[in-house]
């Protein structure tokens, strides 16, 4: 668990060096605590099977490296090591390159990057360095110089060519990440709802919501739209986002580069109300073989073994008001489509695990999980129409939409 | 608040009705630093309730409206109702004495520019009493239109803004004239103090960047109020409309922002430097550059939207162009420093750490200005951390500078130099620790304008370490206001020049007489006093003619209060706008009529 | 006023450029103006097309969509008749100008008196025409076009109601005993650069709402 105390007292230097040994070795809790941390990471991700994630060589430097530094007192780099190790190991962190746009960002990022490292330090060692040079001292004069224009011209050529250094890349990157998706593109809309995300496959006859499946490797052309106000589209370790405006079609196209078990993270990020820091949704890559089954099984109507009895319990409820079960009459559109609700790992638009015991809550009275959900109350207790006894048939109902 | 008001100006009229009545605009800068100032600590709270928030995953201290309320408010406050009357406070005070003026150009208006204010910031800030917009200070359509937002908050947002902007509106065109047209024989452009140079160049933005703000407020309170669709998309109507206007009005307002701090940094720095500054040229030159960049780069605001490939290409080099003036300014602060004998008071730390941070700020605006790296950055923690550095690391340090430079002028007492220490290292540590690891939470993915996160995104400990960072620049402005009272108690020593300024508001007694100066002088360089200390030129003679001053006026408050009820009555009942109405003409009439001789 | 300079009220008399500040401030207020008339033609022009496209009438010009053909509303003929009475009106503003610069009371008097009356004729115009328009079915709501064309006519109109009252309380103001005082010429002088300007803004205005198809 999280355990802020420890981490009040750190000091930055002391923590990153810890975090670099990965060692943890005397003295603070909070190396243990960190370092302990790191190392659930590590395990946790190692079961999973993810290639590489932590070990990256690209952001671990050797050993020596770490050492020189904290010899050679550097805090500020100690500091930017420490974003290496606690930031870019983040489930949503921009700086893992697991999409073919992402990798693009990262073309112009790392030439910024460097720009920026060196501009950085270039000034602020000036900045002290003149600072300590130049303090009164007795006899001191200062030099009246009112100006150079050798100076002025030096100083102006400098930043621009840091821009065009910039440019080059940044303007390349841009227009590559515009270009045409290829034909075989797969398709899918990519629709806003105050606060939930729905994914239409017209090509293959499939609405589903909050969890996104595509396959490795493969082109998605995605259509950004919204219902009522602004959201944005944004897995960040996929892609950057792109805005979905209402009466608007925005477009981007990227592919996966990996599949793996674990859903990648998303989340609306332009400001859309009440329960905007809860419109999260996942993204599951998978191998082409494995995406073909879960569309099949997605395009089907709702399946065959469900409880009749369950069912027209379902339907007695308001519940079709708002959501769509196909093969049923429900049909509603306000809300998520229910026909494979089973099957999906979370509910709420990613807030809650899809179990029974989640759903519970989540209908019997949406908003106090949710705020702002537009899912009125169900249960009784709430001011709904629903006993608990309906609410149980419902939700053994939706478990089995698989 | 009379009190400290009152040592500070020294005034020779007294009480609560001479305020309320004055026209004399170092009271009228008074007015507006100490009103700036609450509203920069009132802000602050907001803030601190927000870090409180998101100290922790799933905090539970606020819940998610009253979150929008408070990161909307936090940010209209500190950009309209602190920083911009802080600014405003310095040039009231300072443009004149600069200029080696006895006023502005409009004294009333002066006075009218405050009341009003003061009435916009009220309807804004009264707001929480009903319901405080949370819709953000961008306050994006549609999110802001009926359909959505049923409450007032919008309203207030709305009506609070149109108020505030007439009254910056007023100012800037007051000052703009005062600059052109109120300067001391011998003071060319060429020679005026870069504070000046920047008043005026903020002028120029304020008086270009607020109309189409007024407009676009106008169509989100026509679409709120008599059912028009200028951002209502099903109804044919452009959401992205709103955002072209807001950002053509918000992109210069961020240089209004900026752009004093500048110019307070480039006064301190050679003082205390003792030589002048380095590039008074460059300096001036890049300043015009950056407001005449700040009309072509609003779009980067934008890059997410959907634009195409050509117009993102076209706003990315021209928000990279603007790193270049800006570029140039750096250089030539530094180089400011080389060669000097510098002194280091609290007002020269300030201003030093100013380079830095402000850098910091300039340096994280470039990197996004790059549409493929700012589709990662745009909405994170990232431009949070970005703004910070800018407007925190670079206006709020400027204006530190400038309050501990001028505060012997304005009181004719010194702040302690020891508590200054303490509250500069405290302020500048609480802050870096604040919005440094603002960026490492944007690259690990946070998004912005979030009330709660999830455990298990490895965002925790940055968010933990930010809050306390924020709870420590809190103790320093504790620090500060322990000195800033205990200061205006004690007895005034400040002589005219304490510091060996080289600007015109050294050359008249600390605090300033009434009438400024006893004897207008005449500029023959750029750093006048020291001009004439090299050259043995003595002070201008005082001739003991009569000096005229303007009587004060009950008018501008009157004014003032008739069109804050115009935009009352906007929220609430026509008739109390219609009253408003007539109070405001009656105001007009009588001020045209009054006396000014 | 023979004592020192820079003294800082409303007429002060020595200026660095000089340019009255009171002139120079309407100059640089009118600047903004532009802007805020600049911004809600923008507007006008972002959403013209769209309003057609869309289909839901009224039109301002005649179109034929579906092949049905819907009648302009706009009525050029009676436009241009209020145009040339606020055109007019600057003619009787120059003349009022005249007079206070040349201490003929008279002839401001009546010049403002004449201004007053074709901008309340204009007003009187718009009033009929946005009436006119109200009977056939155009109001805020129906479509963008109704919503940017009564803006920023509105918004228009609103400047010349804003004109008329400064000009009748400076005629009031001028019937006192000592009338506009000292500086007759550069108060009325100030407001004719108000009512200039929102003239041009008609021309403007008119051009690119009725001339141009």
């Amino acid at each position: 668990m999280y355990d802020a105390a420890p981490f009040a007292a750190a000091a930055p230097r002391r923590l990153t060096v810890g975090v670099a040994d990965g060692t943890g070795t005397g003295g603070w809790d909070w190396r243990a605590s960190v370092a302990a941390r790191v190392g659930t990471v590590a395990g946790a991700w190692e079961g999973t099977g993810v290639r590489a994630r932590v070990a990256a060589p690209r952001r671990t430097p050797g050993r020596p490296r770490i050492r020189a530094l904290r010899r050679g007192l550097v805090p500020l780099a100690l500091v930017v090591l420490a974003v290496a190790l606690l930031g870019c190991d983040a489930p949503m962190s921009t700086s893992e390159i697991e999409g073919s746009w992402n990798k693009e960002v990262w073309k112009p990022y790392w030439v910024i990057i460097w720009l920026a490292g060196i501009v950085f330090v270039a000034i602020m060692a000036a900045t002290i360095v003149l600072s300590l040079m130049y303090r009164e001292r007795p006899g001191r004069e200062a030099r009246q110089i009112h100006g150079n224009t050798k100076f002025e011209v030096v100083w102006t050529i400098i930043p621009v060519v840091i821009v065009l250094v910039m440019m080059v890349p940044t303007l390349d990157s841009l227009f590559k990440l515009d270009e045409e998706p290829p034909a075989d593109a797969l398709k899918v809309e990519v629709i806003g709802h105050q606060w939930w995300f729905e994914f239409r496959y017209p090509e293959l006859d499939i609405v589903t919501a909050n969890e996104l499946h595509i396959p490795e490797g493969r082109v998605v052309d995605y259509a950004l739209r919204s219902v009522d106000v602004i959201h944005s589209f944004w897995v960040p370790q996929l892609a950057g986002k792109v805005d979905m405006v209402p009466g608007r079609d925005n477009r981007m196209a990227f592919s996966a580069l990996n599949a793996r078990p674990e859903p990648y993270l998303g989340q609306c990020v332009e400001f859309c109300g009440t329960s905007h820091a809860n419109m999260r949704f996942r993204v599951f890559v998978h191998t082409a073989e494995d995406f073909e089954r879960w569309a099949r099984e997605q395009a089907a109507p709702r399946v065959s073994s469900v409880s009749r009895t369950a069912e027209e319990a379902f339907l007695a409820a308001p519940c079709l008001g708002c959501h769509t079960v196909r093969g049923t009459n429900a049909a509603g559109i306000a809300g998520p489509n229910l026909t494979h609700v089973g099957s999906r790992t979370t509910i709420g638009s990613g807030m809650l695990e899809n179990t029974p015991a989640e759903l519970r809550r989540w209908i019997a009275n949406s908003s106090a999980v949710k705020p702002g959900s537009k899912m009125p109350p169900m249960a009784q207790s709430a001011g709904g129409t629903l006993t608990d006894e309906q609410i149980d048939v419902i939700i053994g109902y939706l478990q089995s939409l698989k | 608040m009379a009190t400290v008001a009152g040592t500070l100006a020294q005034p020779t009229h007294t009480g609560v009705w001479s305020w309320i009545t004055t026209v004399d605009h170092k009271r009228i800068g008074v007015l507006y630093g100490v009103s700036g100032f609450s509203f920069f600590l009132w802000g602050g709270l907001l803030a601190l309730l927000m870090r409180t928030q998101l100290a922790v995953p799933n905090g539970t201290v606020i819940e998610s409206d009253r979150f929008s309320q408070l990161f909307t408010m936090h940010a209209l406050t500190m950009i309209f109702l602190a920083i911009m009357p802080m600014g405003a406070g310095f040039f009231n005070y300072m443009i004149p004495l600069m200029i080696g003026a006895r006023d502005v150009a409009f004294p009333r208006l002066n006075a009218l520019s405050y009341w009003t204010f003061l009435g916009g910031a009220s309807i804004l800030s009264l707001s929480f009493f009903f319901e405080a917009p949370g819709g953000g200070w961008f306050n994006y359509a549609p999110l802001s239109e009926r359909p959505y937002s049923d409450g007032s908050g919008i309203d207030f947002y709305v009506v609070g803004l149109l108020t505030l902007g007439l009254s910056s509106l007023m100012a800037a065109l007051n000052f703009a004239v005062t600059i052109i047209n109120l300067r001391a024989p011998g003071m060319t452009m060429m020679r005026m103090p870069v504070f000046v140079w920047m008043t005026f160049v903020i002028s120029v933005l304020l008086i270009l960047a607020l109309p189409p703000l007024t407009v676009g407020l106008i169509q989100l309170l026509f679409d709120r109020q008599f059912g028009t669709h200028f951002f209502i998309a099903t109804e044919g109507g452009d959401p992205l409309l709103w955002q072209h206007i807001f950002w053509v009005f918000g992109h210069p307002e961020v240089y209004i922002l900026i752009l004093p701090a500048m110019g307070i940094v480039s006064e301190v720095l050679p003082t205390f430097s003792r030589k002048p500054l380095f590039g008074y040229p460059a300096v001036v030159f890049s300043g015009i550059a950056i407001a005449v960049l700040s009309w072509v780069v609003w779009s980067h605001h934008m890059f997410t939207t959907g634009m195409g490939s050509v117009p993102r290409a076209v706003f990315a080099v021209n928000t990279m162009i603007i790193g270049v003036p800006t570029g140039i300014k750096v250089f030539n602060w530094l180089a400011t420093l080389y060669g000097g004998s510098i002194r280091f008071t609290t007002a020269m730390y300030f201003a030093v750490a100013f380079i830095a941070t402000f850098t910091i700020g300039g340096i994280s605006g470039v990197m996004h200005a790059s549409p493929p790296v700012d589709s990662q950055h745009q909405d994170t923690y990232f431009v949070v951390a970005h703004l910070h550095y800018v407007l925190f690391g670079g206006a709020i340090m400027g204006i530190f500078a400038g309050i501990y430079y001028w505060f012997p002028k304005m009181t004719g007492r010194f702040l302690s130099e020891a508590l200054g220490r303490w509250h500069f290292w405290l302020l500048f540590i609480g802050m870096n620790m604040t919005f440094f690891p603002m960026h490492f939470l944007g690259i690990a993915g946070m998004p912005r304008r979030i009330y709660t996160y999830d455990d298990g995104l490895d965002w925790g400990f940055w968010n933990m370490f930010a809050t306390i960072g924020s709870y420590v620049i809190a103790v320093s402005l504790l620090i500060f206001l322990v000195n800033f009272f205990r200061s205006v108690r004690q007895e005034p020593t400040a002589e005219a020049n304490p510091w060996n300024a080289p600007t015109l508001e050294w050359g008249t007694s600390s605090p300033p007489p009434e009438h400024d100066f006893d004897a207008i002088y005449t500029v023959r360089a750029r750093d006048p006093l020291w001009y004439d200390r090299d050259h043995g030129i003595a002070p201008p003679e005082v001739t003991g003619e009569h000096i005229h001053m303007p009587p004060p006026s009950y008018y501008p408050i009157l004014i003032a209060i008739g069109i804050t009820l115009l935009g009352v009555g906007a929220l609430s009942h026509l008739a109390v706008s219609a009253l408003g109405g007539v109070i405001a003409y009656y105001g007009v009439w009588g001020w045209a009529l009054e006396p000014t001789d | 006023m023979a004592h020192a300079p820079a003294v800082a009220h409303g007429g002060g008399h020595t200026t660095s450029t000089g340019t009255e500040n009171r002139k120079l401030l309407m100059w640089i207020f009118l600047g903004s103006e532009c802007l805020f008339f600049g911004s809600l033609i923008a507007t006008y022009l972002v959403f013209k097309h769209q309003v057609i496209e869309r289909g839901i009438g009224p039109f301002p010009v005649d179109v034929t969509i579906d092949g049905v053909s819907h009648h302009g509303i706009l009525d050029i003929p009676l436009t241009s008749t209020s145009t040339f009475v606020l055109l007019m009106s600057s003619v009787t503003m120059v003349l009022a100008v005249y007079g206070a610069q040349h201490a003929r009371m008279k002839m401001m008097k009546l010049g403002l008196l004449a201004t007053m009356v074709l901008g309340l004729t204009f007003l009187g115009f718009q009033v009929y025409e946005f009436r006119t328009f109200g009977h056939e079915g155009l109001n805020l709501t129906t479509n963008l076009f109704g919503a940017t064309f009564f803006v920023l006519t509105g918004f228009h109109g609103t400047h010349v109601g804003v004109g008329v009252l400064y000009l009748g309380s400076m005629l009031a103001a001028s019937f006192r005993r000592n009338g506009l005082g000292r500086d007759t010429g550069a108060h009325v002088e100030i407001a004719g650069l108000y009512w200039h300007f929102v003239d041009i803004v008609w021309i403007v205005i008119f051009t690119v709402l009725y001339l141009i198809p």
